[in-house]
């Protein structure tokens, strides 16, 4: 019954490595900002809060019109790279993978915050007592007690990344092989009128949703994961 | 060797303005109601929080002094909370070795199997944290700070949390803390019967500020201790217990002094034995024929006014040590006490400190 196209194919590894990429270069990049954003109370920390939780609010196209200026030969990012003698970043992988690291970004923050504030000072202090040093503490005590977060920001992260769309075709445009994912295949697919093969790739993404909503869920205990703007 | 800290804080609803030096020979406590810096001083020490205006001397290594700040991982002190705080993802055993394992050798003093029989946790290493009592996590807790070996532990109200079966079960455990692992112990506490039991000297702490530092004698020698807000004065006798007769009477020798009450429990060879004022009755001649077990000369040395019409009789006894006695002003007039007269003090009941 599945019988994808070569394009499909390519598509999919496409969007796999889009996912992939991004999860770990957000759990690098989310993990010290939730610490942060869990240690306290500020006006700073509002802020940067707010900041975070943009994207869950904004329109895809807000999000894509302004990376693709900053990212293109004329913005200040891409022109800053032509100049150093590298190329601009419009659609480019590069490019979407900066707009999807953005996009996620509350999907791997949140959790993360959540999960660090559960745990408490307590157990941090208690190990300072015992010898323990920042590095330290942060392996023995911080990572497995927030391991359920990081299974939950991680799962969000990619599935989100999954389902994304205005942002990647703003940035990207739909080059296969390049920026061409799953989410614009499918809607290449049915402005050619393709049902069949639109069907195909939207009943995969489907599927691959709610497994990856369904581990989620496992994981947390049967509480809804806790994303909010 | 002493503990100085100073302190100038603002806090939300009060000001913490210490500047004193706490003993570190035994147990030291610092005794005030809740809400009045006890915590914050102790989270100070510690170098949980770092306050700008604040400087903390350890005999002579410097913790924290202007800019200079060594950070708590580094102080070598072992806390032990009010709540259990044992690390949940950890087993019973994990906790226990979290600090040994983090000792670097030579600084090693304490080895775990000693501290696993010393504290009673042999049954407890085969369970699950979320299965044991809040007694036993609190030994657990104690036995976890003692392996990382401390030069200081600081203790913050480790028994409120305790109901009294579980207070009874692992006070003579921190009693020994001081004089068998060789720790200084700073123990902060709202309840007198702790402090009595527990401490050698004691820092009365009210409104953020240290009002004084006592050995435990000098703050039990005087009728308006905050130690008696609320059971009125009370003596705090040292001694030894001796094995009960077959009366069922245990002796309990202090000096010369000999008191007998009804305990079958054993000897011990370090007892505090507590008497409360009001449980002192005078009697200008030796009683004779009255069921009251123990009576003892003394000679009066001051007779303070207390409240309500009563007054205070303080009297010392053979062997040097005081004795208070509550009596009314109106007894006090009719027996025409003064300092100097030598009375008997008729003692209805005494407590141990157990």
């Amino acid at each position: 019954m599945l019988t994808l196209s070569p394009e499909d194919w390519t598509a999919i590894g496409v969007t796999l490595r889009l996912c992939l990429f991004t999860t770990l270069i957000l759990l690098v990049i989310g993990t010290p900002i939730a610490l942060w954003l869990a240690a306290g109370n500020s006006r700073l920390r509002s802020v940067v809060q707010a900041l975070v939780a943009l994207p869950l609010v904004l329109p895809p196209t807000v999000l894509g019109f302004y990376l693709l200026l900053a990212l293109g030969p004329q913005g200040w990012i891409g022109g800053t790279l032509q100049r150093l003698g590298l190329d601009h970043l419009a659609f480019t992988f590069t490019g979407i993978l900066i707009g999807s690291v953005i996009y996620s970004l509350p999907f791997t923050v949140q959790p993360l915050q959540q999960a660090f504030r559960q745990a408490g000072r307590r157990p941090l202090e208690v190990a300072a007592s015992l010898g323990a040093g920042p590095l330290d503490r942060f392996c023995s005590i911080t990572l497995p007690l927030a391991r359920n977060g990081f299974v939950i920001a991680a799962t969000l992260t990619f599935a989100h990344t999954l389902g994304e769309f205005g942002v990647i075709l703003m940035i990207g445009g739909s080059i296969p092989g390049e920026t061409h994912v799953l989410s614009t295949t499918i809607f290449s697919h049915a402005e050619a009128m393709n049902y069949a093969a639109a069907h195909r790739l939207s009943l995969l993404l489907i599927g691959a949703a709610f497994a990856v909503l369904f581990v989620v869920y496992l994981a947390n205990g049967r509480r809804p994961p806790v994303v909010q703007p | 060797m002493t503990l100085k800290v100073s302190a100038s804080v603002q806090y939300p609803n009060f000001t913490l303005e210490v500047n004193t030096a706490l003993p570190t020979q035994g147990v030291t406590a610092v005794f005030g109601r809740s809400g009045c810096g006890k915590t914050s001083l102790l989270r100070i020490i510690a170098g949980i929080e770092r306050c700008a205006n604040a400087e903390v001397r350890f005999g002579d290594d410097i913790w924290q002094s202007g800019r200079h700040f060594l950070p708590l991982e580094r102080r070598r002190i072992g806390l032990v909370f009010q709540e259990a705080s044992l690390l949940p993802h950890l087993g019973v055993r994990d906790n226990l070795l979290y600090g040994y394992q983090r000792t670097p050798k030579h600084l090693r003093r304490l080895e775990p199997d000693t501290a696993i029989e010393q504290l009673g946790l042999e049954p407890l290493l085969q369970r699950k944290i979320d299965q044991l009592s809040g007694g036993e996590r609190q030994r657990i807790a104690l036995g976890r700070a003692l392996l990382s070996s401390p030069q200081l532990l600081l203790l913050d109200e480790p028994l409120s949390a305790l109901d009294a079966p579980s207070k009874r079960d692992i006070l003579p455990y921190i009693e020994r803390l001081a004089s068998n692992f060789g720790v200084p112990v700073v123990y902060v506490s709202h309840a007198a019967g702790e402090i009595e039991r527990l401490a050698d000297h004691v820092a009365f702490m009210r409104d953020g500020q240290i009002d004084a530092v006592e050995t435990l004698e000098q703050a039990l020698a005087r009728p308006d201790s905050p130690l008696f807000h609320d059971e009125g004065p009370a003596t705090v006798l040292h001694g030894e217990l001796h094995a009960t007769d077959n009366a069922g009477l245990a002796c309990f020798q202090s000096g010369s002094l000999t008191l007998r009450l009804p305990y079958s429990r054993g000897t011990m060879p370090r007892a505090r034995l507590r008497i409360r004022a009001r449980d002192v009755s005078l009697a200008l001649d030796p009683p004779t024929r009255i069921s009251i077990l123990n009576h003892l000369p003394m000679r009066i040395q001051a007779i303070r006014p207390a409240c309500e019409g009563r007054v205070v009789v303080e009297g010392r006894l053979a062997d040097g040590q005081l004795l208070l006695s509550e009596i009314s002003q109106w007894s006090c007039q009719e027996l025409e006490l003064t300092t100097g007269t030598l009375i008997y003090a008729l003692i209805k009941a005494v407590s141990l400190l157990d």
